[in-house]
């Protein structure tokens, strides 16, 4: 058994901890940082709840060791909304096509859109369908996220901005 | 805590992590991307005493050119190899089968080398790299060596490495750049586990199959190459070839079963089509070009 000192950046401010080698990342953002917008669905990777953003990439947290993020920058879907409390602009589109029903599968399709969005600037609605095929909703409530995502495609269409 | 305790190691240098995987004789796991080994370890399927974790070693990224091939290193992430430029141009059959590998989310951090130790019978790259074929560098504090992909699947999950070698590198040969992609890939769903799937490359020159390399997975206990039907490729004329006949060949050299996904017979069914409908499309493209 072994116990870690890790430093990393969550939703904009750096922490320090000590972990063991064997938590998750899912665990230690719940139980440790308090962040309990991260879903646990499955735990073997397969519902995509639990997704966060590591440096950049929607990556399920269920998969990771919190050892691993050591000198990341990881966010959750705690860090997306505006100190104001706005929110995202997946958020609201998530919103205004009722792209959610219980909630439970929400964050993590959230972050994915998120982290596709920001990335590229430019997001194109097969690639973010794609994306979606990674997220369980067990309400079924697939064409709302569908709309959503599309709507999110057309607004970053370079010739639509 | 879903996993059994270990302890956990991050190297920085190949020597390092060889080093750990000596000591810990055969009770380490590496871990690379996770995406496998992560559940087997909350499951508890798998309980090592040590993990090595490979993932901050400089010297397992990258894809490189190196002589009549292309080096890439075992820590490359799905999608780094779906977003490479030097690799959608020279092996757009390795990007093809990448695609289908998981989800967006698992191929940011699924790496090549993890998905080729692991051996899964149903997995796109250990197919793709027995069809194309690939070499799999190994290192232990025994030594270098290569292992022919050809060579590397055992029975399922059963590799030609042994547990205190580390894949360093899995090297692509060179195919003429007008060579053609087979690829077809039938699942229940996008990212599950493929039920049939095939995955090669065809050479043509002058009219004839001047080289081809043809894999199935899905199709039996390990990647499936399908020998017989490649023996018939190569060398014949593009003109009035017998597509079907090939076709039933590539069946035999598959080890089909059934469970609780799909039957043997439905298996073989939807292989002899999709191998007639890839050869035919490779054919065609060819002619097209």
């Amino acid at each position: 058994m072994s116990e870690h000192r890790i430093e990393l950046t969550l939703n904009g401010d750096r922490h320090q901890a000590t972990v063991e080698g064997r938590k998750t990342l899912c665990d230690f953002l719940r139980a440790d940082m308090g962040c309990t917008g991260v879903h646990i669905g499955c735990e073997h990777g397969v519902c995509g709840a639990c997704t966060v953003i590591v440096d950049g990439l929607a990556v399920r947290s269920c998969l990771m060791l919190a050892v691993q993020v050591d000198g990341c920058e990881v966010t959750t879907v705690e860090g997306l909304t505006g100190s104001d409390g706005a929110l995202h602009p997946v958020q609201q589109a998530l919103r205004d096509e009722h792209g959610l029903q219980c909630g439970f599968c929400t964050p993590g399709i959230v972050m994915t859109l998120a982290a596709l969005t920001q990335a590229s600037g430019q997001t194109y609605a097969d690639s973010l369908l794609e994306a979606m095929s990674g997220h369980v909703c067990r309400c079924t409530g697939y064409q709302g996220i569908r709309r959503a995502a599309l709507e999110l495609a057309a607004s970053t269409e370079p010739n639509k901005a | 805590m879903k996993p059994a305790p270990f302890d956990y190691y991050r190297p920085r240098s190949v020597a390092q992590a060889c080093q750990l995987l000596a000591e810990a004789a055969g009770c380490a796991a590496v871990l690379a991307g996770g995406q496998t080994l992560m559940p087997l370890l909350a499951l508890r399927m798998s309980q090592p005493l040590v993990i090595v974790d490979i993932n901050k070693i400089d010297a397992l990224t990258g894809v490189t050119g190196v002589s009549q091939g292309i080096r890439i290193g075992p820590v490359v992430r799905q999608n780094e190899i779906i977003a490479n430029e030097v690799l959608r141009r020279s092996l757009p059959v390795l990007v093809s089968a990448t695609r289908h590998v998981g989800h967006h989310q698992t191929r940011n951090r699924g790496t090549l080398g993890g998905s080729i130790a692991l051996g899964e019978p149903a997995a796109e790259l250990p197919a793709a790299a027995v069809a194309l074929g690939a070499a799999i560098e190994v290192r232990s504090i025994r030594g270098t060596r290569r292992i022919p992909a050809d060579e590397m699947y055992l029975a399922p999950y059963a590799t030609a490495l042994e547990s205190d070698e580390l894949i360093t590198a899995i090297e692509f040969p060179d195919w003429p750049g007008h060579s053609v992609p087979l690829f077809r890939e039938v699942a229940r769903r996008p990212g599950d586990f493929a039920l049939v799937g095939l995955v090669g490359m065809l050479t043509i020159e002058s009219g004839r199959i001047s080289r081809v390399g043809v894999t199935w997975f899905g199709m039996g206990p390990t990647p499936m190459k399908a020998r017989r039907a490649e023996a018939a490729l190569q060398g014949q004329s593009v003109a009035g070839l017998d597509i079907q006949g090939i076709a039933e060949l590539a069946i035999v050299d598959t080890a089909a079963f059934d469970d609780r996904h799909a039957s043997a017979e439905y298996r073989r069914t939807v292989g002899r089509r999709i191998f007639a409908q890839s050869l035919r499309e490779a054919l065609d493209v060819r002619e097209a070009a």
